[in-house]
């Protein structure tokens, strides 16, 4: 039943409020959804439903965790790792990106290169990995090179894409306008591809996350990768779980990190739907 | 001053393997400040003309001399608006206006100061740092023709400017369009379908043929100025309207 309204007030819609009101319900409500799933993961383990020695336990978890931060290298490991992925994630999105923009310049040159790019993104680069790690080593640079590999041609195809829709009368507008080939380059290629390239780097980071991974499952002497191994390899179980509960919170620190970027680089404009 | 003058001009494109004419000797001579306007049946070789003289495409023959210097296939020697507002969506209406400016190398901050009491003057006060989305279409053509405005060349091109617009919002942009041409006395080139649009703006008409485009007739249109909606009631506005409602539908009834 609608209440009804006294003459005196006019009732006056606030949208504002409800999608703020609605933001804290739905926060509420996550919390609440993660906490009864941590807490059934806990209960289950201790009264024997799941077993723990697979499911480990998120206070057994907690507990190895910290050990492996005072008395292991956890959190080098951690920055070995990040450190890799982010790396490989900008030096690979940037790269990408600069090669996609360059197909504007000549039709010649993007229709020779165009089927190539599309053949080099078929490759499972990551089958490439044991190649790429004799040629480059155990070291961080094996690591990087294999995040940027995962995300190079990703920002390519997606800047050849904004390249593709340029609008021409944009560009005739400029050139009547007395523009020169680079006047129109910066002032509406480049804007115009950047919700291309936004889009996709919340794809690229995880792309980033994963080469890194595979490249320390291969072979590393350090990373959070190269500390699951160990551990599988040594049967304890636990410390897998905490590896694998670390990488998560990595991807979602780093997630948040791209919708900051994301942000700041769309800021004014409607996202490309 | 700035004559106009168009030699000759034709263009042709080759369709499978048999060429076509687009546009076919057209000659024209138009004096500084006047308003003249183009009209004719649909792929009449209109824009073609207007990118030839823009200096955007190369003509098959002809040339076109802005007084006396060829400027054929040269390009930033006249303003030139097209019926689409083009303005860059990520830009703030004032950034818009100035990137003639910016590409010839004038500084934003000087080029902003410039533009701004124009903005004001011209009906945009307060839409100056808003987005193109945000503002209607008469109102974004408004800030298009500024910005032509402010690339500050004599002729000035407009190819449609308020075809896609609603009929009450184009008698008052005509209007406004008078004022600014009154205001800056600039050689405008108009193009338009809408026949009550050139009498009531133009000095002289050019009707052109069917495909390929040749010129066929040249109207003087001898109203007084300023005008205004009494214009349109005018005896001699009428009579030519007739006169080119009946060449139009010749054109028509030719290409059928």
């Amino acid at each position: 039943m609608p209440e009804k309204l006294k003459n005196s007030e006019p009732f006056i819609e606030d949208p504002t409020i409800q999608t703020s009101k609605l933001r804290k319900r739905a926060f509420i409500g996550q919390m609440l959804v993660g906490g009864i799933l941590i807490f059934l993961w806990e209960f289950l383990t201790r009264i024997g439903w799941l077993d723990s020695y697979y499911w480990s336990s998120p206070s057994t978890i907690i507990r190895t965790g910290w050990t492996a931060i005072t008395q292991g290298t956890l959190l080098q490991d951690l920055a070995y790792t990040s450190g890799s992925t982010i790396l490989g994630f900008i030096l690979g999105t940037a790269a990408g990106y600069l090669l996609g923009l360059s197909f504007w310049w000549s039709k010649l040159y993007s229709r020779i290169f165009e089927p190539y790019m599309i053949a080099f993104n078929a490759i499972p680069k990551l089958a490439l990995a044991p190649v790429l790690v004799i040629m480059f080593g155990i070291g961080f640079d094996s690591k990087v090179i294999l995040a940027f590999l995962m995300t190079i041609i990703v920002a390519a195809i997606a800047a050849y894409s904004g390249v593709q829709n340029v609008d021409q009368d944009l560009e005739k507008m400029l050139v009547s306008l007395g523009a020169k080939r680079r006047h129109v380059f910066m002032k509406v290629v480049v804007p115009t591809t950047i919700p291309w390239i936004v889009s996709i780097l919340k794809i690229n980071i995880s792309l980033a996350l994963a080469g890194t991974i595979v490249g320390e499952f291969i072979s590393s002497r350090q990373g959070i990768g190269r500390m699951i191994l160990y551990a599988g390899q040594v049967l304890n179980i636990d410390l897998v779980w905490v590896g694998v509960v670390v990488l998560s919170l990595l991807s979602i620190v780093m997630y948040l990190g791209t919708l900051w970027l994301e942000r700041a680089l769309m800021k004014g404009r409607t996202p490309k739907s | 001053m700035s004559e106009l003058k168009i030699v000759n001009c034709s263009k042709y494109y080759k369709k499978n393997g048999k060429p076509m004419g687009a546009l076919e000797n057209a000659t024209m001579n138009v004096e500084n400040g006047r308003f003249v306007s183009i009209i004719g049946p649909s792929g009449c070789g209109k824009s073609t003309l207007f990118n030839i003289i823009a200096g955007l495409i190369q003509p098959s023959s002809g040339e076109v001399l802005l007084d006396g210097k060829d400027i054929t296939r040269e390009t930033g020697n006249v303003g030139y608006m097209l019926q689409k507002d083009l303005l860059l969506p990520w830009r703030s209406i004032l950034d818009n206006v100035i990137i003639g400016l910016e590409i010839r190398g004038i500084p934003k901050k000087i080029a902003r100061e410039r533009a701004l009491p124009m903005l004001q003057k011209y009906g945009l006060g307060g839409f100056e740092y808003d987005h193109p989305d945000a503002l209607s279409g008469g109102m974004r053509q408004r800030a298009g023709l500024i910005r032509t405005l402010l690339y500050d060349k004599d002729v000035i091109l407009l190819d449609e400017p308020f075809g896609a617009l609603d009929a009450q919002t184009r008698m008052q942009m005509q209007n406004w369009l008078l004022q600014i041409w009154s205001d800056f006395k600039k050689t405008i080139l108009f193009v338009t379908h809408d026949i009550d649009e050139a009498i009531y703006l133009s000095d002289e008409i050019h009707v052109f043929t069917h495909r390929p485009g040749k010129i066929k007739a040249t109207i003087e249109v001898d109203l007084p100025r300023p005008r205004s909606e009494k214009t349109l009631m005018d005896d001699r506005f009428l009579t030519l309207k007739r006169e080119l409602l009946l060449m139009l539908r010749e054109e028509r009834v030719s290409s059928e």
